[in-house]
């Protein structure tokens, strides 16, 4: 019965999309792992890792898409609770390294050897087992978005006020993490990564499973947000977004509604992130730089805000015009992608799903008056 | 040897200087001929005679003999100073005629003949060094010589420290010496506890951080009457010291707010007036110092006596590129997208990245070095406050550039204007204010006042394209903090966050209360979601 109330819940673009999501998931690691390596339909490691990436930021982008599409809370911090997932699942991938280590202690990650530590910080207990990790890339940014949303919503923070405290908090946890005395590696971070529930975090069958839980994540993400847009509850929240005031006159909880959707989206973040870090082989505080959360918006930005489609789409032409643009032409990348900002602002605001559906309005209008 | 002793060697010669200095002077010849020749006590007296002769050569001599870098060249018995030099090939010395200070060409080491000295004759240089900076005609290396003698507490140099304090003219300098005597009487076991108890009094007055020290030195090694003296002395320091330290917490407050302002100020009028979070304001400070180092290049090459001023001239300029780039972005871009504040945000975020890029590949990566003026170098002391004068004119230029806007908002037509629409936009429209071009100005006005932000921040931080994203975020906490469309909002609002910064410092670390800071806006914002200074009317929804 479930099943069936997010399965109707969703429109048929939206099945399709996650057909398609779910097809990218499954073909493209076993392309690489099935196919011969001179086959022209050879997928390379590098490129499997590529799109296991992209995947990852399309499941952020659908996460900012949910708050600030649906919402109106422009997040200018969700890449914090992405970070964070990260570094829980970072901090897992080191209590599996033990001894394998360069200073060899089975407990301590080398990092805390290196700094002298006498013993593993109380936060770090735990993180050896798997499910515990799991539970805290939920937990973590939730709880952080929890408390967070609950003070700002009850106070009715709202608009630009909202976007600074969110960037200000990315931007605290960008200098925290910075430091070296928190216990999280400091700037180096965490790396050198060796397994993954048992498995070689290196070996090809490992990547192509994280590249397909990547995309199964994303699929999942789409199914709940699409059942929860398309529910009583998705038609309260637009209203929300779009008449707040006349939402609370009518009798509905506003922050209710806006601080669900908001630990939602962070914990959706978290465990993108989390899928992010193995894949990348690497989890350093500059994750929390605040541009990094402002490029994700501009991600739904480009996709189209307020389409669970448009994020996902975003997320895949902006990275791989990162990707290409940083690597053939590393000077003109920060111009593309201020222009891509300026540009998508004033004259896509709907984005490139946005402009898809108003191209087809406008031919469909010249069709109507030409017959 | 006593000081009884010395003082009987050194007086002669101190009178022969205050006499005859001038005199002595064409001798110099002389008395370094008989630095290097005879027994060991006769040199002895011959480097006394060369440390009280007043000559500024005396002092590198003393040191190039203590150092064994004094030689006799063999060919002619000139005496020189040999340092092995870089380029002069292997086991060539550089020499330098020791009486003249000029180049005396190279030799090997061979050809010249090493002045030896022992330990004996070392310790009379030190103590000629000593006496010799205490006398040394510049005030400067007086000053210096009191101070280290102060931290020295070197009793020998007693005897050299009472003829320089009878000579001394310059008041301060005097008092340096009054207090490195006391310095010395204290360490001194030989004294009188009447003196001593003096000396207490002279150090406790001075009260620094090293009065406090030799205090405590002193009630380690006195007791009666003196050590309770020390240590109430030694107590009323530590007092003072510590008030001093909040003063000077308060003064880096002060002047990290002032900062804070003239960032943050600019960007209060467009934020205030249009609604516009202007994310490239970083940027427009960012400007504003490359103007300041285009005008610093320009006089280098075409006006160089105009170096001095450059960073006046460098004031309107700035405000002009960076209003005039302020002016063009609300033209192009900011104008069509008024009541869409967040995606004005989205946008100069991209304009800001732009704007970096453009610069970096413009200037290159790396920091550009803008110099500072003589008159902005070098730092005075208020009691025991530190003051740069650098900062000091950065807290006057931001306080001048503040009551310039609040005169220009107050008195001038533009000003009520721009005051209108921030009020009321609809209204301000209806009663025939030309709102779009207002903006346009307002928009240029922020800008340029960030561009004159940059020219002041150019002098104390590095000029790179990423000068204006270390002030972004601060700069926005500063306005949401003080409340938006209130000037004195901002004032306050840059002080406060300034001044708990830098208390926080110490306790918390830089990092740690800078993290501090940012949580405390944040539940700050939860309480007054509109900040200190909330604008009330109709604007507020």
């Amino acid at each position: 019965m479930i099943t069936r109330f997010l399965w109707t819940g969703m429109g048929r673009n939206l099945r399709l999309f996650v057909l398609l999501v779910l097809a990218v998931g499954i073909v493209v690691p076993a392309l690489n792992l099935l196919m011969p390596k001179t086959s022209a339909f050879y997928v390379p490691a590098y490129a499997l890792q590529l799109i296991g990436k992209y995947l990852c930021y399309a499941s952020l982008a659908l996460a900012v898409d949910l708050v600030w599409g649906f919402c109106g809370i422009l997040t200018l911090g969700h890449a914090a609770f992405f970070a964070l997932g990260g570094y829980c699942m970072g901090m897992y991938l080191m209590r599996q390294i033990g001894a394998r280590g360069v200073y060899g202690n089975p407990i301590l990650p080398d990092f805390m050897v290196f700094l002298n530590y006498p013993e593993l910080p109380w936060f770090w207990h735990g993180f050896n087992h798997f499910w515990f990790a799991a539970a805290m890339i939920v937990i973590v940014p939730s709880v952080l978005a929890l408390a967070l949303g609950w003070f700002a919503f009850r106070s009715r923070v709202t608009g630009v006020y909202l976007s600074i405290i969110t960037q200000a908090m990315t931007f605290a946890l960008l200098l925290a993490f910075f430091r070296n005395d928190m216990g999280f590696g400091g700037n180096n971070g965490m790396t050198d990564f060796k397994d993954i529930l048992g498995y070689s975090v290196q070996a090809d069958t490992t990547r192509a499973a994280l590249c397909f839980a990547s995309a199964l994540a994303l699929a999942i993400f789409l199914v709940i947000s699409g059942a929860i847009i398309g529910s009583r509850f998705g038609t309260a929240l637009i209203a929300v977004r779009d008449a707040e005031s006349r939402m609370r006159f009518l009798g509905y909880r506003a922050e209710t509604y806006k601080l669900f959707v908001f630990v939602l989206s962070a914990a959706m973040a978290g465990i993108a992130g989390a899928l992010y870090v193995p894949q990348i082989g690497i989890i350093n505080p500059s994750e929390f730089a605040p541009g990094n959360s402002i490029e994700a918006v501009l991600w739904v930005a480009v996709g189209g805000r307020g389409t669970l489609i448009g994020p996902v789409i975003g997320a895949f032409i902006v990275n791989f015009a990162k990707t290409y643009l940083t690597g053939a032409l590393p000077e003109v990348w920060l111009f593309a992608l201020g222009a891509l900002f300026i540009v998508v602002t004033l004259f896509l605001p709907k984005g490139v799903v946005g402009l898809w559906a108003q191209l087809r309005a406008r031919n469909l209008a010249r069709k109507a008056t030409a017959a | 040897m006593s000081q009884k002793r010395l003082l009987a060697w050194l007086l002669p010669f101190l009178a022969i200087v205050a006499v005859a200095g001038s005199a002595f002077a064409a001798d110099l010849g002389s008395l370094v001929t008989n630095l290097v020749t005879g027994g060991y006590s006769e040199r002895d007296d011959a480097i006394k005679a060369l440390a009280t002769s007043g000559e500024a050569r005396a002092a590198p001599i003393l040191q190039a003999l203590s150092a064994g870098d004094l030689y006799v060249r063999n060919s002619d018995k000139l005496v020189v100073i040999g340092k092995v030099s870089a380029s002069g090939g292997s086991g060539k010395l550089a020499l330098t005629d020791a009486v003249t200070g000029k180049d005396a060409g190279t030799a090997a080491e061979d050809d010249l003949d090493k002045v030896k000295v022992n330990n004996r004759l070392r310790g009379t240089i030190d103590a000629a060094m000593g006496s010799l900076t205490l006398m040394s005609p510049d005030p400067k290396v007086r000053r210096q010589a009191a101070e280290s003698l102060f931290t020295r507490r070197d009793a020998s140099a007693l005897a050299a420290l009472e003829p320089a304090l009878a000579a001394e003219k310059d008041d301060s300098i005097k008092r340096s010496m009054i207090e490195a005597r006391a310095a010395i009487v204290l360490t001194t076991p030989d004294t009188t506890p009447a003196q001593k108890l003096a000396a207490v009094a002279v150090v406790r007055d001075r009260g620094d951080r090293d009065a406090m020290a030799v205090l405590q030195a002193a009630a380690q090694s006195t007791n009666g009457e003196v050590k309770a003296a020390a240590l109430a002395g030694a107590e009323s320091v530590r007092n003072t010291l510590q008030a001093w330290t909040q003063a000077q917490n308060v003064w880096y407050g002060i002047s990290l707010g002032s900062v804070l302002l003239l960032a943050a100020i600019g960007l209060a009028i467009t934020f205030g007036t249009m609604g516009v979070i202007n994310m490239a304001h970083g940027e427009m400070v960012m400007l504003g110092a490359y103007t300041t180092f285009v005008v610093q290049q320009a006089l280098r090459s075409y006006a160089p006596g105009l170096n001095e001023i450059s960073v006046i001239i460098a004031l309107p300029l700035a405000f002009l590129v960076s209003g005039a780039v302020g002016v063009l972005i609300e033209r192009t871009i900011i104008r069509f997208l008024y009541g869409r504040s967040l995606d004005t945000l989205l946008a100069t975020w991209g304009l800001s990245l732009v704007l970096q890029q453009a610069v970096r590949s413009i200037f290159g990566p790396t920091n550009r070095e803008v110099s500072s003026p003589s008159w902005m170098s070098g730092s005075f002391h208020v009691g025991q406050l530190d003051v740069t004068y650098g900062r000091l004119w950065i807290i006057v230029f931001a306080l001048l550039v503040f009551a310039a806007l609040l005169l220009l908002l107050r008195k001038t037509p533009l000003g009520l204007y721009m005051r209108a629409v921030t009020q009321n936009r609809p209204m301000a429209a209806a009663v025939g204010i030309r709102t779009p071009r207002v903006d346009a100005l307002t928009f240029g006005l922020g800008s340029g006042i960030a561009g004159l932000a940059g020219v002041a921040l150019s002098q104390i931080d590095n000029v790179s394209p990423n000068l204006g994203q270390g002030y972004i975020i601060d700069s926005f906490m500063v306005v949401v903090f003080g409340g938006v469309g209130n000037l004195f909002g901002t004032l306050v609002g840059a002080t406060a966050l300034g001044i708990v910064n830098k208390f926080l410092e110490p306790y918390a670390g830089a990092v740690l209360g800078k993290i501090l800071v940012l949580v405390f806006i944040i539940l700050f914002i939860q309480r007054r979601p509109r900040g200190l200074f909330a604008l009330k009317g109709r604007s507020v929804e």
